[in-house]
């Protein structure tokens, strides 16, 4: 069952002999309860697929469908109760004068669901952050411990689908191995779908089954993460990705 | 191999409410004709310590050093002036996003020369060009004088660090310190540019501190690697004896980086032990 998909997804920015095509015909399908990783370089599109998948930018063509049910433009609550994002960088994506409690109720009360407390003592927990963190402010966590929070706000709505863009890009890899831990743990336990974008190779196989390589607004290759692992990647772009994330990377 | 750097004992301290909070403590090493990485997490001093070695700590910082000397000259005892010689000229600072770092109203051409034209008032200006030029040609840029003239904005970023890059060898520096100088790159770009700098610094004989916090990265392009914790080193070894580290720290960094080549369930977090703070420090295998 395929959970979330797109089909001939393109973005155009500028109009006339200004128009840049940042996203060309992209289609991929990620079947329920599986990671699907977007890996490419800065400017090659990927970002901007995960925003017009999420809505932030709604000038797209081509479908974006949930289960099966084309997404309704702009999106409504229902869509957001299904799908949340976590960002990049976590020091831009928490308010820095709320509470990291007022950050986790805020989606409950726009979605007007009871039992606050209650559920936020359980994403809390989930995240493996003291209930007490509740009553911080951003700038009192370090930047893995807001990238958790981000993760819990996301969490409180008991979504489907988690749109994960870079996130853990911002953070130290010791922080980062944490956060990894607790995403691969919440897709097991939970069943989530994650749609996941990064520059990181070794971060996108690590939470991903199927990975697409793009460049230039286009998908060159998808292909499965053992084959990454394996350097069997046939479109050329692709193989050059793998040998340089190699050559700079992989002891 | 003679001796460029010698840091001995190299303290630095923020004035805060609290008192004193230290960033730097007992930081000291020694760095010849070498490529030398200093690896660390954020806030860990790396930055701090390259900061140091040029006195461009900011003014709430007080600094102390047993021994501070590059090339006979005490760092720690110049003057502002003397500091003035040495910066740009004889010790330079490759910084980490061209965006920010070069000046967006002025060509790349005139960014490249501006530090020569400093150190050496009287310089023609057609020999200024031939001087950027020749830079721009040894950094791998293929159309050095259409380059020449654009402006930060037109060029990309693997070119922007390229063009820092020839901006601070063109005095000749005889020690560079490059902080975190390819993280704002891509992965494809950040090998050739990584192989310009090294290229350059070896056929000069220079000195390097590479800054940064990607300890693979370090690892394959670095002689030597120092480790950075809590504003002290904590390890300091042959990039090539990297697999073997001793300190608890290194080990805990190298085990948390997810594998390229295997598929791993769980990746291990580094618990954090408060005796490396006092703790003992390895050097090339041996607790010293």
């Amino acid at each position: 069952m395929t959970a979330l998909a797109t089909r001939d997804l393109s973005v155009v920015f500028g109009r006339g002999a200004e128009a840049m095509r940042a996203v060309s015909s992209v289609s991929i399908e990620v079947p329920r309860g599986a990671a699907f990783g977007l890996i490419g370089e800065s400017g090659s599109g990927k970002s901007t697929v995960l925003r017009a998948v999420s809505g932030l930018n709604l000038s797209y063509t081509g479908s974006v469908t949930i289960d099966g049910a084309e997404a309704e433009r702009p999106r409504g609550l229902a869509f957001f109760r299904r799908v949340q994002m976590v960002f990049q960088d976590p020091y831009g994506s928490l308010h820095p004068r709320k509470l990291v409690r007022d950050a986790l109720l805020e989606p409950l009360r726009i979605h007007r669901i009871p039992d606050g407390e209650q559920r936020m003592a359980e994403v809390l927990d989930a995240v493996d952050l003291p209930r007490e963190f509740a009553y911080r402010f951003p700038h009192q966590l370090s930047g893995g411990q807001r990238q958790r929070v981000a993760i819990a706000r996301c969490l409180i709505l008991e979504p489907e689908i988690l749109l994960l863009d870079e996130p853990t890009s911002a953070l130290d890899v010791s922080v980062q191995a944490g956060v990894l831990n607790l995403l691969k743990r919440l897709q097991e336990e939970r069943g989530l779908t994650y749609l996941m974008v990064s520059h990181d190779l070794a971060v996108v196989t690590h939470i991903c089954s199927d990975v697409a390589v793009m460049t230039n607004g286009e998908i060159v290759e998808t292909l499965p993460a053992d084959d990454i692992r394996n350097g069997a990647a046939r479109h050329s772009y692709a193989r050059e990705l793998l040998t340089s994330a190699r050559s700079v990377g992989a002891l | 191999m003679s001796e460029l750097l010698r840091i001995d004992a190299l303290d630095v301290a923020y004035a805060s409410r609290k008192g004193l909070s230290p960033a730097l403590r007992g930081v000291s090493f020694a760095l010849g004709a070498e490529k030398v990485g200093i690896v660390g997490e954020s806030g860990s001093g790396k930055s701090t310590t390259g900061r140091a070695i040029l006195r461009l700590l900011p003014r709430a910082a007080k600094m102390t050093a047993k021994t501070l000397t590059f090339q006979e000259v005490d760092l720690a005892a110049a003057s502002e002036r003397e500091m003035r010689r040495i910066r740009g000229a004889r010790i330079s600072m490759i910084l980490q996003d061209p965006k920010y770092a070069l000046n967006p109203l002025k060509t790349v051409g005139a960014q490249i020369t501006e530090s020569w034209k400093i150190h050496h008032p009287a310089t023609s200006r057609a020999e200024l060009r031939d001087r950027a030029l020749d830079m721009l040609e040894k950094v791998k840029i293929r159309n050095p004088s259409r380059v020449h003239d654009l402006f930060p904005h037109e060029v990309s970023g693997g070119m922007g660090q390229r063009v820092m890059i020839a901006m601070m060898m063109v005095p000749e520096p005889r020690l560079i310190i490059a902080d975190e100088p390819t993280s704002a790159l891509d992965v494809t770009v950040r090998r050739s540019v990584l192989d310009t700098l090294a290229e350059l610094v070896e056929e000069r004989g220079a000195g390097l501190i590479f800054i940064s916090h990607d300890l693979p990265l370090v690892a394959r392009f670095c002689d030597r690697i120092v480790v950075m914790y809590a504003g002290r080193i904590v390890e300091e070894i042959a990039a090539s004896d990297l697999k073997d580290a001793c300190h608890p720290y290194t080990q805990g960094l190298l085990a948390s980086l997810p594998p390229l080549d295997r598929q791993l369930e769980r990746l291990s977090v580094p618990v954090r032990d408060p005796a490396w703070l006092t703790g003992p420090v390895y050097r090339n295998g041996a607790a010293a």
